[in-house]
């Protein structure tokens, strides 16, 4: 199961011979005119003019594929970074125990315990190999946060996808889901939420966005780095086989041509089962105190993980290359260097410590072997058959990659977009609230969810469709967590600044909605291609707008993701800046879920109704019109009715919550009454077409048996309650309205999906009630 | 009362029945795939996963695992044995149950909350409930889908060893809605839904799954 490294067989130049096109570190400074194919690996004049400047030679063939990867936009944030740095300017938030760089920003909880959070995007390998592409993200996102010293404990998955009824939406929908399920499932990990949400502008270029969660006590914090020389680079996990070669430089950084060839080779296939092995082995490694420093092989694979474990630390790493155990002997070492074979982890481990990390291994029958060991140069060196191929400072690759002011420019349409007011007013309340629900957007995700296991670990306390994900950390205190992930792309489409807000308020307001207090924040930007000044304008606007946001919201960025280069041919995606939020439950059975349960119960609206349509489900969905400004950002009043919401939890006041976003009240009201099946006899005041269709934020329908309490401390917080009605009845009566019995209700938001993707057997009904305590 | 939970590789809901056996209020006892040893404990539960990635056949590798000839052997002897989702898969390939668990009919893996009828109120794990008892658990399975050739149906039926069966719809296709089956004695029974899902009201949709592991104490202290 293990191996040491060992020297090439016979002497060097009988390795040469046998090798004769070998590229090494000696011949490269001997042939400097060799012409290298920089250009195919993604390289632009200037990067492969300014790598030679680094080396002062040629890179060797093994250099070039490295710096090629590692200074992708994928790995390098070549574009981003000048940006992304407003996050790192936030002011510093007690609960963050490890910021931006890691692989995950770990949150101080409480009681000793710390949460580490993330959100990746797979895009486009996604687009190429739906369930491989969505697959390999979940366990790329997942390698992150066990990286930290943290058991993975959930998943979420944020996806959207062209419109509902392409062709190519059912050949890529459908793999996706069964991806992201076939490997969180097979993990054991539960997913607890997420979107799902459709959009022409994603017609070939969906977004598949995973998120992982983990918990560590605060001392078993792991970082990145090798420290100490004379310790050992032990990789283990998968062995290294062909897939992936150059999938970050070749399908996430460059924009899809639809003349292009077949890129299937570049997109990794994973084994959740290593995977499962690897998470069990690394924390029995980590319990046992065995490694120094750990760092998961992602993107750019072998290259990645060396140069930025070296790159942390504060010496070099030498690499004996022919030490790597691979799955396929053809492969060259640049090769073996690029590869994105998914399941491996790469540690440091003192000398000592190597035998019994290996016994860990081999008790979860996971192959380790020692591949090299930290040097007191500052040089990452790697050889092949004897020969030197890589001979680099790690910083140049992992850290000091090029980095672009891009030009920006306000799109030039967008002044005619937000002049574009949306109509706003509904001829037919009834026919546009079942146009609503019903649509794609809208409708029960059910037969998505489904496919994913939300059960496993027995921690899961809300989960889909609840608004967030709520689990439980400690079964003897009830200390919980809440996430969830909201990125509505209308908005941001119309003002990437607001809309960026909008999507943290949204987040934020469905973590309070469980009862919550919002701790911290992540995110997945999702932009076309940053080498047109437009995209890349939009893009600053929603950091900017995250920034400010999170600065007057109080909360920290830990981390995050940015995927650029989203548009087939000239047509960029709309700008979809993913935000997630985390909250912590001091009392996780104070959770208020969605759903009404009772009748006889008052049926409360928080927070103030204006006639705001523009980027709203209703003027999408019925009026195909996008257009017009986002609705009203106020963060003052999400602030009010989220420390209103803890305080109503807290005080056992209300039954259920639901938070209003797309499809405003309509879409609440029927998520809420047909959670358990429970109606309502309700009236709205003011204009009926804003009342049901409006999203002004910063909204939430309660319910609850006490509703003068609810009133006396929603009028403390300043909070607006207006009084809707009572619960019970089979139908939905909106008096002097509309009557919407729950039965014609339920199969018009259940049919949607299996309708178009495929219909389940057997009829998705009420939620069996099964023998539940009172107490 | 020892009750001993196996961990195979890829096993996940070792820690859910871990739980499930010390909220019913034995002691849970870790057992390791690769050891001769049941640490003489009271009764065995095979707990849901993808045991070996379910590479092969579902439940097939594991079947073959060193412990497993133990868990055979002391079956044999009377030992209770309980086997879910991943475990049933093992227990039927490992010889101890009939039938084989395949594909789900739609393809798909399937999570809901599923409603069963208790029909044997009387084997080792099942004598918490009443005979016709309807409860809810919650499924969560790929290849769930019980299937046997129409006589040992016929006889499985004919002998009462259907323990469970689907109500409401049944989400995988199951021949005859068979949910679950136990042996001729009464004391090996497989389940393809998750009763340690359902022992909590904070995290599972009912506590109705919390009747199997307070049986097995029942069934211990009568034997």
């Amino acid at each position: 199961m293990t191996s040491t490294p060992h020297a090439a067989d016979g002497p060097a130049d009988a390795a040469v011979r046998s090798m004769p096109d070998l590229d090494t570190v000696e011949r490269a400074a001997r042939t400097p005119d060799t012409a290298q194919p920089f250009a195919e690996l993604g390289l632009k004049d200037d990067e492969y003019a300014s790598i030679r400047d680094i080396l002062g030679r040629r890179p060797t063939t093994a250099e070039l594929a490295m710096y090629s990867v590692m200074w992708s936009e994928h790995c390098s944030y070549k574009s981003s970074k000048v940006h992304l740095r407003r996050f790192g300017d936030l002011p510093k938030s007690d609960a963050l125990l490890v910021g931006m760089g890691e692989n995950a920003g770990v949150v101080d909880v409480g009681e000793g315990y710390a949460v580490t959070f993330k959100v990746e995007s797979h895009n486009h390998p996604s687009y190429v190999e739906p369930y491989q592409g969505a697959a390999t993200g979940v366990g790329g996102i997942v390698r992150d946060i066990l990286t930290m010293g943290a058991r993975p404990i959930a998943v979420m998955d944020s996806l959207r996808f062209g419109a509902a009824d392409a062709p190519d939406t059912a050949r890529v929908l459908p793999g996706v889901v069964a991806g992201v399920g076939g490997y969180g499932n097979c993990l054991g990990l539960p997913n607890i939420g997420g979107e799902l949400l459709f959009d022409e502008t994603y017609a070939g270029n969906p977004l598949v966005n995973a998120l992982c969660v983990g918990v560590l006590r605060h001392e078993e914090l792991q970082l990145a780095k090798a420290e100490g020389v004379g310790n050992k680079v032990v990789l283990f996990g998968a062995r290294t086989g062909g897939d992936g070669i150059g999938g970050v430089s070749v399908l996430a950084s460059e924009t899809f041509d639809a003349e292009g060839p077949a890129k299937r080779p570049a997109v990794q296939v994973g084994d959740p089962f290593t995977e499962k092995l690897l998470i069990e082995a690394c924390l029995e490694i980590f319990a046992a105190g065995l490694v120094t420093g750990i760092q998961d092989l992602g993107g750019a694979g072998i290259s990645c993980a060396t140069s930025e474990l070296a790159a942390a630390g504060s010496g070099g790493m030498a690499i004996d290359l022919d030490a790597v155990p691979l799955r396929d002997s053809t492969l060259t070492p640049a090769e073996i260097l690029m590869s994105e074979s998914q399941e491996r982890m790469c540690a440091i481990v003192e000398p000592g410590k190597v035998e019994a990390f290996l016994a860990v291994c081999a008790k979860w029958d996971v192959l380790a072997t020692v591949i090299g060991e930290v040097t007191d140069g500052e040089r990452l060196t790697i050889d092949w058959h004897g020969e030197r191929i890589v001979d680099v400072p790690p910083r140049t690759v992992a850290l000091e990659g090029p980095r672009y002011e891009r030009p920006m420019a306000r799109p030039a349409d967008l002044d005619a977009l937000q002049a574009d007011a949306p109509p706003s007013s509904s001829t037919d309340l009834r026919a546009d609230w079942l146009a609503i629900v019903s649509s794609p957007d809208g409708a029960d995700k059910s037969w998505v969810t489904e496919q994913y296991d939300r059960y496993v670990r027995g921690n899961t306390v809300l989960a889909q469709p609840e608004d967030s994900g709520v689990l439980r950390i400690d079964e003897s205190s009830n200390l919980g967590i809440a996430l969830s992930l909201d990125g509505n792309a209308r908005f941001a489409r119309l003002d990437p600044y607001t809309g960026a807000q909008l999507n943290l308020a949204e987040a934020y307001r469905n973590v309070a909605v469980s009862g919550a207090k919002p701790l911290a924040v992540t995110n997945c930007l999702n932009f076309g291609s940053p080498e047109n000044p437009e995209v890349m304008w939009q893009f600053a606007e929603a950091v900017r707008g995250l920034a400010d946001g999170c600065r007057e919201l109080g909360l920290p960025v830990t981390g995050g993701n940015v995927s650029l280069y989203n548009q087939t041919g000239d047509v960029a995606i709309n700008p979809t800046p993913v935000i997630g939020v985390l909250g912590v439950h001091a009392d996780v059975t104070r959770r208020v879920p969605t759903g009404w349960r009772a009748a006889e119960e008052s049926v409360l609206l928080l927070g103030e109704s204006r006639a705001e349509f523009g980027g709203s489900a209703w003027a999408a969905v019925v009026h195909g019109h996008l257009g017009g400004l986002p609705p009203r950002l106020d963060l003052v009043a999400e602030r009010s009715l989220g420390e209103l919401l803890a305080g109503l939890s807290a005080d056992g006041l209300v039954s259920s919550a639901h938070d209003l976003a797309d499809g405003g009240l309509a879409q609440a009201l029927t998520e809420s009454a047909l959670r358990y099946g429970t109606g309502a006899r309700l009236s709205v005041p003011g204009d009926p077409t804003a009342a049901l269709f409006g999203e002004s934020v910063a909204r939430v329908v309660v319910t609850t048996t006490d509703p003068a309490a609810v009133r006396a401390a929603a009028e403390a917080a300043g909070v607006p309650v207006t009084e809707l009605g009572t619960t019970g009845g089979d139908a939905l009566v909106l008096d002097g309205l509309l009557e919407l019995p729950l039965d014609e209700l339920r199969a018009a938001w259940t049919a949607t999906l299996p309708a178009l993707f495929g219909s389940p057997e057997v009829a998705v009904g009420t939620v069996p009630v099964g023998t539940v305590p009172t107490s | 009362m020892r009750i001993g939970v196996i961990t195979f590789p890829g096993s996940l809901d070792d820690v859910d029945a871990a739980r499930a056996v010390r909220l019913a209020g034995a002691e849970p006892v870790a057992l390791w795939h690769g050891d001769h040893d049941l640490k003489d404990v009271d009764a065995v539960v095979l707990p849901g996963g993808f045991s070996y990635g379910d590479y092969l056949r579902a439940g097939a590798i594991a079947a073959r695992s060193p412990l497993m000839a133990d868990v055979v052997a002391a079956a044999h002897g009377g030992l209770p044995v309980l086997g879910i989702c991943n475990g049933f898969q093992v227990l039927c390939e490992a010889g101890l149950l009939p039938g084989a668990l395949t594909r789900n009919s739609h393809l798909h893996f399937r999570n809901r909350d599923q409603g069963l009828l208790v029909e044997r109120a009387d084997t080792a794990w099942t004598t918490s409930f009443q005979q016709g008892q309807q409860i809810v658990v919650p499924v969560k399975n790929g290849e769930g889908r019980y299937v046997a050739a129409d006589a040992d149906l016929d006889r499985l039926e004919g002998e009462g060893r259907v323990v469970v069966r689907y109500v409401g719809g049944n989400p995988n296709g199951s021949s005859r809605d068979i949910a679950g089956v136990t042996s001729a004695d009464g004391r090996v029974v497989g389940l393809m839904p998750h009763p340690e899902h359902a022992v909590e009201a904070l995290t599972g949709p009912s506590v109705d799954g919390l009747g199997f592991f307070t049986s097995v104490l029942t069934a211990m202290v009568a034997a």
